[in-house]
């Protein structure tokens, strides 16, 4: 196959930034979209030209390291990760536009990279369940019916990659930070601190830059592991119920303690 | 000890033989209770000191995670490092099948010590039964862990764990999160890291890579890391090292390893003194997606499970080429059948792994190129249904489909043994403390509790314990025995290693030769695959040797990475990655050549049973092999040749049998 490829090119965070129009030919259709960025790369190092830098690692669909928008898609036509998007996808000769996540939160590092920290920010605010080591109870003591844990574990695959954000028109976040709350609120375990945590992760989202939900529903449409739309129905109402009875322990803190 | 005066191959021609080592932090007696009787010898740090103390692990993997979390938690204060742009990538995310525990929660007459006792058999006896104990032992306390912090292990209707068995196994241990345990227990360490980074216990350094280690009156102070975006190298100095860095099978360029994961710490503390267990130790996994062509950057793993119900064949006939559909039934050889009638397609991994690639060897593999067998599910169609096959293995069968574009309910897979996990790596005591005090090494970056031949569901299972259980212990006694003198930043020892690191990237930056870094990378990996993969001989392993110290000259003078040091620069790092790789490669062939026996993923041609069969010769062989670098070889110049130093192995409670599937 033979295509022309029009990739975003940013030497760093502080550079502006443009299209750039590569040819290639000798594409596979079995290659993955990767690899095809690595056939371009060794060519461009012979030619003594900076090769594409993009982020990758376990090219299985499971690390949630790559990810690029694709003619205007977070991770190309297919509901999948770029690692596992093949060639096939697309035909001889076609076009493809490759460009970076865009989100204000999440800043171009070099090219098609870009820095996704804000997500690793928004889970140390209260995405966790404190367990400490070495003095768990015993597993089966606490029993969790099937269709929790069922439910618990489809929001548990999200694996971070953040395409939810790319294909958001507002660039929200919604859908990561309510797949995390619902594995875990769902679960006994997490049950002493669920009222924090939702508090505490939305108002990281927030502060980080993230754009509000308006229930376009494009993140679920690009999401590759497939995390419920309801889970975001289920993040609104988890915060409401935690705003609720945050207010009403301040008042009866108030109450208590007159100053 | 085995026989001292014999000679082994390749001894005074590519490596002398040392002191032999031992490992005295294993208590002795009952093996029940010597984990808690080191325990409790084990000196405590009071808590109020450990926030003083600094240690730095690098990983973040389930050791790494687990450990940082784990002494975050305890008081310490931890200096952590990956590569990856978030703790949460580390390459244990891509574990499939689950993780062994001996809850007996069947009933079905599990325990600690069936466990250690299938291990160790598992094993092949090359591992140490002290350590395999311990690891039984914790793995209980693994799963509570993880229940406790909310990994949504697979459940029965009633709300009780669910297990499944496992290759080999005769008993149900294996809890399981569907296909994604290693993501649910991974994502579990991350959380509870993540928590400590939040609350400032972890000072968390995610696009740093380390590039050597900091050794001051002979313990591990500290590292040198590149900030993988600004290319900025920095120093951190620290009272204990833990390297937590993950295996090394990307040494075969096509493995089912992550891109990144890669030998370059654990080769560097290597080169400063730290001794490294089995190197050619390396496990192949029978049933992954064949190759399809050469622009192939890695391969994908499909569960083993699939051969509980799928048949495995090739064409009778050498370069049989028509579709599987057209060959008739009377010409399809069903080889594992034929061979093992009592196990047939559910031999161990090893054999499985062998016996395609002989059938391959013979012609009579299909798919392009001739590397791949038939893994058919149209029996088991024929009598499940399609549905039931579906509800069974669907999500593997649509894994296969996107990758290879061809539909596995309507013709056969292919399937093909690939690089899985590495046996060998750092050595390490009781303790997990390499031979430089204060230098630990946790999960597969260590040679690995389990010996030679690995048993599915204990990767995990290895991690976890290293980093949640065993780590806190051994650190608190080796921070609490010693004191620690501050180390000035400028101290002569640091400068060295950062004059030295900064001197390699300059180097590889300005050869400016005519060839790419994956070039040498993939040639590497065909020397390691053809001459030290799944079958080994002498001649080939010479030869390798030979390839590769050629390859070595050629990367320091042909090799061509573009860019700068001072900025975000993939080619840089595959390079610093795979002059290491070059290196490794060397010794593992070494460590082949001498261990001139069949042991579990090593198969030596010169050492089998008349029906061809792996033969332990356990009279000569029965050690771990330490080695010790042999010198200070720069920049593709060789040091002096490595020494082999030989840790008995002693089997007091589970006797070495030969294994025997037929």
């Amino acid at each position: 196959m033979k295509l022309k490829l029009k990739i975003w090119r940013q030497r760093n965070a502080s550079d502006e930034g443009a299209m750039v129009d590569y040819d290639i030919d000798g594409v596979s259709p079995d290659m993955s979209f990767l690899e095809m960025l690595d056939t371009l790369n060794e060519k461009l190092i012979l030619d003594g030209e900076d090769p594409v830098a993009f982020d990758h690692d376990c090219r299985e669909g499971i690390c949630g390291s790559c990810g690029v928008v694709i003619n205007g898609d977070a991770h190309g036509p297919e509901q999948t990760t770029a690692c596992q998007l093949h060639m096939r996808a697309f035909s001889d000769g076609e076009e493809i536009v490759i460009e970076p996540w865009r989100a204000a939160p999440f800043p171009v590092i070099k090219d098609l990279v870009v820095n996704r920290g804000a997500f690793d920010r928004i889970i140390g605010a209260g995405g966790y369940i404190t367990a400490p080591t070495g003095s768990a109870p015993e597993g089966n003591s606490t029993r969790i019916p099937k269709p929790d844990a069922d439910a618990a574990f489809a929001n548990a695959t999200c694996i971070g990659c953040g395409a939810c954000v790319a294909a958001c028109p507002n660039g929200s976040a919604s859908l990561f930070v309510s797949a995390k709350v619902t594995h875990l609120n769902l679960l006994p375990q997490g049950q002493p601190e669920r009222t924090s945590r939702v508090m505490n992760m939305v108002e990281q989202m927030d502060a980080e830059g993230f754009g509000g939900c308006t229930n376009t529903g494009m993140c679920t449409v690009s999401c590759p592991k497939e995390i419920p739309f309801m889970s975001i129905t289920n993040l609104n109402k988890e915060y409401r119920r935690a705003v609720r009875e945050t207010t009403k322990a301040r008042a009866v803190q108030a109450k208590a303690n007159p100053s | 000890m085995p026989d001292s005066s014999a000679k082994f191959v390749g001894e005074g021609e590519f490596f002398t033989v040392g002191d032999p080592v031992t490992d005295d932090k294993a208590p002795d007696g009952d093996i029940e209770t010597r984990w808690d009787r080191r325990k409790f010898a084990s000196k405590l740090v009071n808590p109020a000191n450990r926030r003083k103390h600094k240690v730095i692990v690098v990983g973040t993997g389930l050791a790494g995670g687990a450990a940082g979390a784990s002494l975050a938690e305890q008081g310490y204060h931890v200096v952590q490092f990956c590569f990856q742009d978030s703790p949460r990538r580390a390459h244990s995310i891509a574990a499939q099948g689950g993780i062994n525990a001996a809850k007996n929660y069947r009933n079905d007459g599990d325990s600690i010590y069936r466990l250690f006792y299938d291990t160790v058999k598992g094993g092949d006896f090359r591992g140490r039964e002290s350590n395999i104990y311990r690891l039984a032992e914790n793995s209980v306390k693994i799963i509570d862990q993880c229940v406790a912090q909310g990994v949504p292990f697979a459940r029965e209707y009633s709300g009780l764990l669910d297990t499944r068995s496992f290759g080999g196994v005769q008993v149900q241990r294996t809890f399981y999160a569907r296909g994604q345990t290693g993501q649910q227990l991974l994502i579990g360490a991350y959380q509870a890291l993540s928590k400590q980074i939040d609350a400032g216990n972890v000072e968390m350094y995610a696009r740093h890579e380390m590039l050597d280690l900091i050794i001051v009156d002979g313990r591990a102070r500290g590292i040198v890391a590149r900030n993988l975006v600004t290319g900025e190298l920095s120093t951190h100095l620290g009272d204990a090292v833990v390297l937590a860095t993950g295996g090394y099978g990307n040494v075969f360029f096509l493995s089912t390893n992550a891109k990144g994961s890669n030998t370059s710490a654990i080769w560097r503390a290597h080169r400063r003194g730290a001794y490294f267990g089995n190197p050619c130790y390396t496990q192949i996994h029978p049933t992954c997606i064949p190759r399809s062509g050469d622009h192939q950057s890695k391969l994908t793993l499909m569960s083993e499970s699939l051969r509980n119900d799928g048949r495995i064949w090739v064409p009778k006939q050498m370069g049989d080429t028509r579709p599987p559909a057209d060959i008739p039934e009377d010409e399809r050889d069903y080889y594992l059948e034929r061979i093992y009638p009592a196990f047939g397609n559910l031999v161990p991994r090893d054999i499985a792994s062998r016996a395609a690639k002989n059938v391959c060897d013979e012609g009579r593999g299909v798919g392009p190129g001739g590397q791949g067998v038939y893994l058919d599910f149209a029996d088991a169609i024929k009598r499940m249904g399609e549905p039931a096959v579906r509800e069974k293995y669907g999500n593997l069968f649509d894994m296969y489909a996107r990758i290879t574009s061809e539909n596995p309910y309507k013709q056969p897979m292919r399937i093909y043994p690939a690089v899985h996990y590495t046996m060998g790596g750092l050595w390490v005591d009781y303790d997990l403390q390499t031979t430089i005090p204060g230098l630990f090494a946790a999960g597969e970056a260590n040679f690995s509790d389990h010996g030679a031949n690995r048993l599915g569901a204990s990767a995990l299972m290895q991690g976890l314990s290293d980093g949640y259980f065993i780590l806190p212990t051994v650190l608190n006694n080796y921070i609490g025995s010693q004191k620690f003198a501050a180390v000035a930043p400028d101290a002569p020892e640091v400068a060295e290693v950062e004059t030295l690191v900064k001197e390699r990237i300059e180097k590889l930056l300005s050869i400016n030769g005519d060839r790419t870094v994956d070039s040498f990378h993939r040639e590497l990996g065909q020397i390691m695959w053809d001459y030290c993969g799944m079958a080994r001989n002498d001649a080939g392993l010479r030869k390798a040797i030979s390839e590769i110290r050629h390859l070595r000259d050629e990367f320091w003078k042909r090799v061509k990475v573009p860019g700068t040091g001072a900025e975000l620069n993939q080619s840089l790092e595959k390079a610093n990655r795979v002059a290491d790789f070059i290196e490794l490669g060397e010794l593992m062939c070494i460590d082949a050549l001498m261990r001139e026996e069949s042991c579990g993923g090593h198969f030596r041609e010169e050492s089998q049973t008349p029906d061809g069969e792996a033969a332990r010769q356990d009279e000569k062989f029965s050690f771990v092999a330490a080695w010790e670098y042999g010198g200070q070889g720069r920049f593709g110049t060789t040091g002096g040749d490595p020494v082999l130093h030989q840790e008995e192995l002693v089997f007091d409670y589970v006797h070495p049998a030969q294994r025997s599937y037929a």
